[in-house]
């Protein structure tokens, strides 16, 4: 394992608000370590204390309590002036009465570099981030993107152990946000530079990072890579924020290890599994089913399971109950929407809930089209049914 | 679902588009009268405010004594103030030019003295109350106000007892007998000039993203570099702005002077008020329209600069 660049141990940081409302945690009690090279992202809802983490490690802010540690030293009341720790703002903050060249600069001016040097640096920094011929404009004379990159010049000419970015694409429109979340991300690999990333958007952080850290309310949830974080959230906020998420309610009927039979109503019990967690018999649970992990086939009629090849409904089925951990369930159509790409349906399934099933359109819309009211057959793995408890 | 119905059904039954043409024409006379209004109302405004400086100004360039009739195009005025010459009258005798530059130049040594004062401690004042933070920073920030809202009379007469207070109690205590004159005047004027400085910088700083500050010192810059490469070149025209207001509102001054000065330190605006004793010679005309450019220039300079601040954000 990578040596570990930044560490937060038992980290808080709290506000005393001036209406006299009292103290506000900002961020409480966060433990991480953050590997040498690695793009980790801090992701959660407006106001859950990322930005607060950021300017903790990187010295605009003193921690209530808890310790930070960058290479393995502690930085308590270390100013930002002497971290080896650069940031890339959200507004960018570039110095609007110089030019971007001296923009650049400044920092290697301010380590006492010598200017011919300074200059060189600083354009190798320009010609890094693919921002040539613009040195003698002033900020204000750039588009938002190009900005950003100044900004982004501007901290890695200090050739940083560790680069801090807030939201650095969130005032870009959607097409340039993409295009510098790829870009962003192969200049990382290259520099081998940590990055710590702070985004609200799940998209952006899968996209991007090796690892994320879920924030709500100032507590880190889960920290775990893209997949591990998507695949099995524990907890139901980390669910719901990362894509689209049913939450099922039921209630245990049977545990075998790691497997547990629910209960979604009399007749009906489906298998799941339960991460860690230990659940008993008896017990009201929660499940956790992504719409996209739902297959759909008609009740009646014939299946086209592969190119050219049908079997009827009645085959299908019997095939499908002899894949192990397979959960089958019938349902009715209560809201069939078309959206291009998937067509999403409403679904009432037994115990009176509704899931959400996203379906591809592979075939032609009429093809494959279920109607509102139309009884369906539902199907999914097991193992993508979790059991959230918290 | 009822509701829905009900107020679809209310919908189709509403009534047909008619309109009301004496309402109409009503309300059109009311915007023609209200159009009519909106002009003239500047109109109105700006002759209260010019008509008696154009009046002025004018008769500066008149050719007879009078300040009443026209009598033909002259400079003599003008020249008279140079020439040691004033027509006629008690003052003519006090009057020379030697006087009225020696006024000028004590009105330019205050000026410069406290406007120099005013604006470090201005600019202080108000860096401490954006940037700083300290319990009371509320009150403090609204009696920064307090000298652009107490009358000036008021202001004048408090620091004549206060330095009479003060040299009182330095004569028992040292046996110096010290008085009035320049130092007196400059306080004065840095005491209300301060104010004026701190509104103007401050509303520079409070335009100025804190942003900058901490990406120079993530840069590597201490807190002395960060000021004086960011915080000072962004603020700078707001606190040449504010020393220029500063400078006009010190030549400007007559109340807080006229209590504040001592023997021979006579200013401009009390040097002008000396020669109208008894009745308005018309060389005061002059010297007035003279004040009033300089004036002009210097708040339309500190206007500009403000006006670059709001533009450049
Ligand atoms: N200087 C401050 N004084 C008082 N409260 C603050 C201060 N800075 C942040 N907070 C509070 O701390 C909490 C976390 O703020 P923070 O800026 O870290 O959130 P965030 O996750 O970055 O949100 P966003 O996505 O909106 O930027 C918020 O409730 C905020 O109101
Ligand atoms: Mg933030």
């Amino acid at each position: 394992m990578a040596a570990i660049d930044v560490e937060l141990k038992n980290v808080v940081k709290e506000f005393t608000a001036r209406n006299r409302e009292g103290i506000t945690r900002a961020v409480d009690n966060v433990s991480l370590q953050i590997h040498q090279g690695e793009f980790f992202a801090l992701l959660g809802p407006s106001g859950c204390g990322k930005t607060t983490t950021l300017r903790m490690i990187a010295g605009f802010e003193d921690s209530t309590a808890g310790e930070i540690l960058i290479r393995g030293k502690a930085v308590q009341h270390v100013p930002p002036f002497h971290r080896p720790v650069n940031t890339v703002f959200q507004d960018y903050a570039l110095f609007p009465h110089m030019t971007v060249l001296k923009n650049v600069m400044f920092g290697l001016e301010m380590e006492g570099v010598p200017r011919r040097e300074a200059e060189q640096r600083a354009r190798e920094a320009l010609q890094l981030v693919r921002l040539p011929n613009v040195e003698d404009r002033k900020p204000r004379q750039l588009s938002g993107g190009q900005q950003q990159r100044v900004a982004l010049a501007r901290a890695l000419v200090k050739r940083p152990v560790v680069l801090l970015l807030d939201e650095p694409l969130g005032a870009l429109d959607l097409k340039l946000r993409q295009a510098l979340q790829y870009e962003l991300k192969a200049m990382q690999k290259s520099l081998g530079i940590t990055f710590i990333f702070v985004t609200h958007d799940q998209e952006e952080a899968m996209t991007m990072a090796d690892r994320i850290a879920v924030m709500d309310q100032g507590k880190v949830l889960q920290v775990g890579t893209p997949d591990e974080i998507y695949e099995s959230p524990n907890s139901k906020f980390v669910a719901d924020f990362i894509g689209e998420t049913n939450f099922v309610q039921a209630e245990v009927a049977g545990v075998s290890g790691e497997w547990v039979d629910v209960r979604l109503d009399e007749n009906c019990i489906v298998k799941a599994v339960t991460g860690d967690q230990s659940v008993s018999v008896g017990q009201k649970v929660t499940l956790a089913l992504r719409p996209e992990k739902i297959n759909l086939f008609p009740v009646k009629g014939v299946v086209e399971y592969e190119e050219g090849s049908t079997e009827t409904t009645e085959e299908y089925m019997r095939s499908l109950l002899k894949v192990p951990n397979m959960n089958l369930i019938r349902g009715r159509v209560r809201q069939a929407i078309y959206i291009g790409t998937d067509t999403r349906y409403i679904i009432r399934i037994p115990g009176d809930q509704d899931v959400v099933a996203r379906v591809q359109n592979f075939g032609l819309r009429s093809d494959t089209f279920f109607d509102d009211g139309q009884e369906v057959n539902l199907y999914w793995n097991g193992e993508n049914t979790r059991i959230l408890l918290q | 679902m009822a509701d829905q119905a009900a107020f679809v059904s209310r919908q189709a039954a509403r009534q047909p588009f008619e309109i009301n043409q004496r309402q109409v024409q009503l309300d059109l006379w009311v915007r023609r009268i209200g159009k009519i209004g909106l002009l003239l109302n500047p109109v109105f405004a700006y002759f209260f405010l010019w008509a008696p400086i154009i009046v002025l100004i004018v008769f500066s360039f008149n050719a007879g004594r009078s300040v009443s009739t026209w009598e033909g195009f002259s400079t003599q005025w003008y020249q008279n103030i140079f020439s040691n010459t004033i027509a006629g009258g008690t003052e003519a005798a006090r009057f020379t030019t030697e006087n009225m530059l020696g006024a000028v130049r004590n009105s330019v040594i205050v000026g410069v003295g406290s406007t120099l004062l005013s604006t470090i401690i201005g600019t202080m004042v108000a860096l401490s109350l954006v940037r700083g933070r300290f319990p009371g920073k509320k009150i403090i920030d609204s009696l920064l106000y307090l000298p652009v809202v107490i009358p000036e009379i008021t202001q004048a007469i408090s620091l004549a007892i206060f330095f009479k207070v003060v040299f009182d109690f330095v004569k028992l205590q040292t046996g110096l007998n010290p008085t009035t004159g320049f130092g007196t005047i400059i306080i004065g004027h840095v005491a209300f000039s301060i104010s004026y400085v701190a509104i103007v910088v401050r509303a520079r700083l409070a335009d100025m993203n804190p942003r900058l500050e901490e990406a120079a010192r993530d840069l590597g810059a201490n807190e002395w570099r960060t000021f004086w490469r960011i915080t000072f070149p962004l603020i700078l025209p707001g606190v040449i702005a504010g020393a220029l207001l500063a400078f006009t509102l010190s030549l400007d001054d007559f109340v807080i002077t006229f209590f504040t000065s001592g023997i021979g330190t006579s200013t401009l605006p009390l040097f002008v008020y000396g020669m109208l004793k008894t009745r308005v010679p018309p060389e005061i005309n002059a010297i007035s329209t003279l004040m009033l450019v300089a004036s002009t220039v210097l708040v339309a300079i500190s206007l500009g600069l403000q006006g670059r601040n709001a533009a450049r954000r």
